[in-house]
Parts: C-alpha cells; structure tokens; sequence
C-alpha cells in the first residue's frame, strides 16, 4: 500500500500507458510526463503567487488579496484572466520576431531544466548521466532570452535591465557551478538521481544529507545566495528594480506575453530550489528514519515550497543591493569562498571518517568567513550602506 | 560579523509575519466595503454647493435658497479651471434680502477637480464647500463625471453633518454678518427718516 502510494505517478502512467499498442507506448508514456510536468508546475506557480502575495502582506501587517474566491485562493484565476483579455502591445520600433521568441524561449529552457530533476522514487524523466550539467547548460540559456528581450524592444530601461540581468547571472553562474561542484566531488557522478542516492541513508535516524556537513553547509548558504541571484530575486532584483527601470528588460511586454515573462520567472525558482533540494537536502528522501513511509515526492514537494517560502521571506525583509555591491560580493567574497569550499571538500574526502574532519573542516570555514567578512566590511566593500554625500 | 544584520531582518520579518495572525493590533487594515471609518472633521473630496432650506430636510428649494451669486471668483480661481459658471439675467433676492444674480449653469468637472480648495477658500459668500462623498465611480466617464448645480446643491444641514465644528463657525458669521446688515439698513433707514425730517423742516 505504501509503496504503491510512493509509486502512484509511475504506475498510473504504466497503467494508462498500457491501453495503447505496443509501438505508442514509449512515445505516450514520454508524452504523459511531459504532459504531467507541463500542468503542475505552472498550477504551483499559480498557487504561489497567491501565497507569496499573502505572506508578503502579513510580513508588513497587511491582509493580502482576499477577494476573489475563498481566502483570495481564486486570485490567479482572476490574473490570468486579465493578462490574458490585456492588449498584447509590441512597440513600433522593436524587433517583433526576437520580441516574440523571448518569452517563449525562456519557457522552452526553464521547463528543460525540469527533465532531469528526481522529484521522486524513479519519477524522473530523463535519468542522465550528466542530468546536473544538462540542467546547468539550461538554466545558463535563459540568460539569452532575457537580453534577447530587452535588445528587441528598442527601450532604453529593457535594455539597461538586460545588461544588468546578463552582467548579474554571468557572474553568479560562477559561485553556482562552483558551490554545486562540490556534491560532485563527493559523489563521484553528476547524475542527480545517484547524487539522492548518495544521501539516502540514516544515521541515529538522521539523514545523510550534504546540507549536514561543514562544506555542504557551507555549499548550500553560498549556492542559495546564487540561485536568488540568478533567479532575479529581491535582494538581488536589480535587473526589474521597479524604482530605477519601469520593470527591467520586460518593461516593453504586456499581455500574455509578460504573463509568460512571469511565469518563466517563477517556474525557474522552482526548479533552481529543485535542484537545490537534490543537491543539498536530499532530493526526495525523508528527513527522519521513521518518516520514510511518506510517499517520496511528498517530501520534495514539502522542500521545493520551503524554499520558495525562504525567498519569499528574503523578498519580504532585504532591500535592493546595488550595481557595485553586487559585483562585490559575487567576485570578492562568495567566489573565493567556493573555491575555499572546493579545498576543503577535498580535505574532507581524504581525510577519512571520524570526529577529527569535522573539527578541521567548519574551523577552516567558519573562519574564512568571519575574517573575510570582517575585512570586507571593515573596508567598506561590503556591509552596511555609508552614505558620503547625503549626511 | 557579517550576515548578523540580515538575520536580524530576518528575525523581525518573521515575528510579523506569525504576528499578525496572532494579535488584532497588527493588521491595522480596515476592510472596506465591509467595514468603514468615521469620517474626518477636515476630510474632503470634490466640493459642492450650500443652500438654505426654509423647512429642513426637503430640499424643494435647492434652487432660490442656494448661497451662490455667481460672482465667478472660484472659477476665475480654480487653477485647473474645472468651474464653469453662467450668470443670470435677472436676480433674486439672497440671504440678506439683497437682490443678487444666481448662477443658471454652474458645472464642476470633478475628474478634473484636484480637491485643493481653493474655491472654497476664495468665496466671500460661503456658498462652495468641500463634500466628503468619496463613492462617485460611474460608468460613463465624460458625462458623468460632469456634475450640474443641481447634483451639487446639498443643504446646510448636510454640511453641519460632514463638517460640524466648521459649519457651526460658518453660520456664526453669516448671523453676525446679518446682524450687522440689518442694523446698517436700520441706521440707514434712520438716517434716511432724519434727512428727510430735517428736509421737511427746511421746507416748512
Ligand atoms: S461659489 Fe462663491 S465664489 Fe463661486 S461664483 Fe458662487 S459665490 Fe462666487
Ligand atoms: S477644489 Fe480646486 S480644483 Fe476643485 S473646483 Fe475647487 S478650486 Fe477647482
């Protein structure tokens, strides 16, 4: 019974796929997943947006949409409504092909990433063998469609926001691929679905997860402030910062089309937090022995929605960094991190089991950290706002 | 050490966040069409024209009661000139019995109207006033955002209603106002009686 209920997705799929003749099987069953894929995620987008406009009001002691619907609950429905009867504007001057592709290609990219990630026992729907340097290879290319936006609208903020955008997760791609690179050297493959493996044991029924040791600690904090970069996420949203560029590189779009914008926006949150999830906390394995009845995707879904929830709260108490700040601390202080990060993985791994790489291994962090961050902020790179002229 | 002040944020985010499940304090939020609040004394939205019924409450003599002359300073005044203002040919007689013009057309265009009061300010006659009605969304956008005097006209009454303490300042002057035009008249109507005794005299 248990194990059925883990398996519920692969088995209705099995079982529809079954009705069908021999020679459609493979291509429907394929089609199926993509079909499942292509449905919860924009559903789950829905849903968030909703949660993440209610928990933003309650962090500032406001109520939140609560009109349409029980609770607000409805309000997406109402949104996608309005986007959708919205007059889709392309400006005279713009290139109305590269225009158009944008959004689409950033979709097409960010639904990619999704093929690889293990959201469940067996429920993945490539299992490749280098599923985590596919995944990095597609969410590196939605990088061309968010300047493909703001080159083709021919205005002065799109195009700013796209520099801004392009310039922000080049230079955060770096502290990603680094900090995820260690769960590689760990494991030994950069197939995701071993990756979970290599974490799925249980020790006085805790859980092998990487996010538990000193360098998978560490790997994470800097891969989370990574992903919030890359994803455009406040306090890291420079390239739409409504106060300085109307809306960024999407400020040309109305209609359907920023709803895809949008929409692209939060699928990739999702799939970074998947892939987040995978890396660092276990991917679909329970968090204490005596959980590991619960059906498996319940727990990825549970660590996706925390996640999503963490950048909400991020979104709800941090303000905008700015140009410089930001450059900073990618290339002066989580860089060097990583690579720091990347040693002691190294350590870890060659020096055997017991308390002693434990000791060595956080002391080395913990201290990198705090002499950094105390030299960079006694330099005033990074750290408090100094305002020169204004006081 | 660096990252203490974004766990604080943090931390404080977090506690409003479950706060304001918890205690009522928090959510200040009035929900609206719901819920409402008192008016303010000094709230206004558009303004609007006094007149003074003779039996309160009927409102039948919006027209001959209505404090206006049709001077034209408020909409000389209006900065985004949202007045529109026609005089009469004849006059009629106004609160102190003085025969006046009376504005046949007096048109506010309140989706021009910025609410900044100057027309209330300007007038000498206490005859425009600053209504709190809020609820004025119509569907028709050029027609009825356009109102006539007659949509204007709200009775004395109703302004001690929406602004008590200043209305009550302004019928104090308007009776001291009157006081002292009567007794200019009386004065005058004496002196008029004295001259015209003491022209009876000369010619006696
Ligand atoms: S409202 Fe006042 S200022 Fe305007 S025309 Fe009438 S009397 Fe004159
Ligand atoms: S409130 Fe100001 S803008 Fe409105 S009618 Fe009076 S003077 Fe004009």
């Amino acid at each position: 019974m248990i194990n059925t209920l883990d398996q519920i997705f692969v088995l209705l799929r099995h079982w529809l796929v079954s009705f069908l003749p021999a020679a459609w099987q493979p291509l429907v069953g394929v089609l199926l997943s993509v079909a499942a894929i292509v449905c919860l995620f924009p559903a789950l987008f829905a849903l968030t947006t909703v949660f993440e406009r209610k928990g933003l009001a309650r962090i500032q002691n406001r109520l939140g949409p609560n009109r349409v619907g029980p609770f607000g609950l409805l309000q997406p429905i109402a949104d996608g409504i309005k986007s959708l009867t919205k007059e889709d504007i392309v400006p005279l001057s713009a290139d109305a092909a590269v225009h158009f592709l944008a959004p689409v290609l950033l979709l097409v990219a960010v639904f990619m990433g999704f093929a690889v990630l293990p959201m469940g026992r067996n429920m993945v729907f490539v299992d490749m063998d280098a599923g985590l340097l596919f995944y990095f290879a597609m969410s590196a290319s939605t990088e061309l469609s968010v300047f493909m936006a703001g080159w083709s609208s021919r205005n002065k903020y799109s195009l700013l926001g796209a520099m801004r955008a392009v310039a922000q997760m080049i230079s955060y791609e770096v502290p990603l691929l680094l900090s995820s690179v260690v769960v590689v050297m760990m494991t030994g493959s950069l197939s995701l679905t071993k990756i979970v493996a290599a974490q799925s044991g249980f020790t006085w029924g805790l859980p092998h997860w990487f996010i538990f040791t000193p360098w998978g600690c560490a790997g994470f904090v800097m891969y989370a402030i990574a992903t919030t970069a890359e994803t455009n996420r406040s306090p890291f949203d420079l390239p739409e910062g409504e106060s300085e560029l109307v809306a960024g590189y999407h400020t040309e779009y109305s209609g359907f089309k920023f709803a895809l914008f949008f929409l692209g926006e939060y699928l990739a949150m999702f799939s970074i937090s998947g892939l987040g999830t995978t890396l660092f906390l276990g991917g679909w394995s329970a968090p204490f022995s005596f959980l590991t009845w619960v059906p498996s995707w319940i727990w990825f879904f549970s660590k996706l929605m925390l996640s999503i929830f963490v950048f909400i709260w991020m979104r709800g108490t941090l303000p905008r960094l700015r140009q410089d700040q930001l450059m900073n601390f990618a290339w002066k202080f989580v860089l060097p991190l990583c690579l720091l990060n990347l040693m002691v993985v190294a350590l870890w791994r060659f020096m055997g089991d017991g308390w002693l790489r434990w000791v060595i291994c956080s002391a080395i962090l913990i201290g990198a950290y705090a002499t950094m961050g105390w030299g960079e902020m006694r330099r005033g790179k990074i750290g408090p706002r100094s305002y020169r002229y204004a006081e | 050490m660096l990252g203490e002040g974004i766990l604080k944020g943090m931390a404080e985010t977090a506690k409003n966040f479950f706060g304001s499940y918890f205690s009522a304090e928090r959510l200040t939020t009035v929900e609206y069409p719901e819920q409402r609040i008192a008016p303010f004394e000094a709230a206004r939205v558009f303004p609007f024209l006094v007149f003074d019924s003779k039996n309160p409450g009927d409102g039948a003599d919006w027209q001959t009661g209505m404090r206006c002359v049709a001077c034209q300073i408020c909409e000389k005044e209006c900065p985004p000139k949202c007045i529109f203002i026609e005089k009469s040919k004849d006059k009629k007689p106004d609160a102190l019995g003085k025969p006046q013009f009376y504005p046949v057309k007096f048109d506010i265009d309140i989706s021009v109207c910025m609410s900044c009061q100057i027309c209330v300010e300007v007038c000498p006659f206490e005859a425009i006033k600053m209504d709190t009605e809020f609820e004025l969304s119509t569907v028709d956008r050029f027609g009825g955002l356009l109102l006539d005097r007659q949509q204007l006209a709200k009775s004395n009454e109703y302004y001690h209603q929406i602004h008590p303490a200043e209305a009550a300042g302004v019928d104090a002057r308007l009776v001291a106002e009157k006081v002292k035009a009567d007794a200019k008249a009386r004065s005058a109507a004496d002196a008029a009686v004295a001259k015209a005794a003491a022209i009876a005299g000369e010619g006696a």
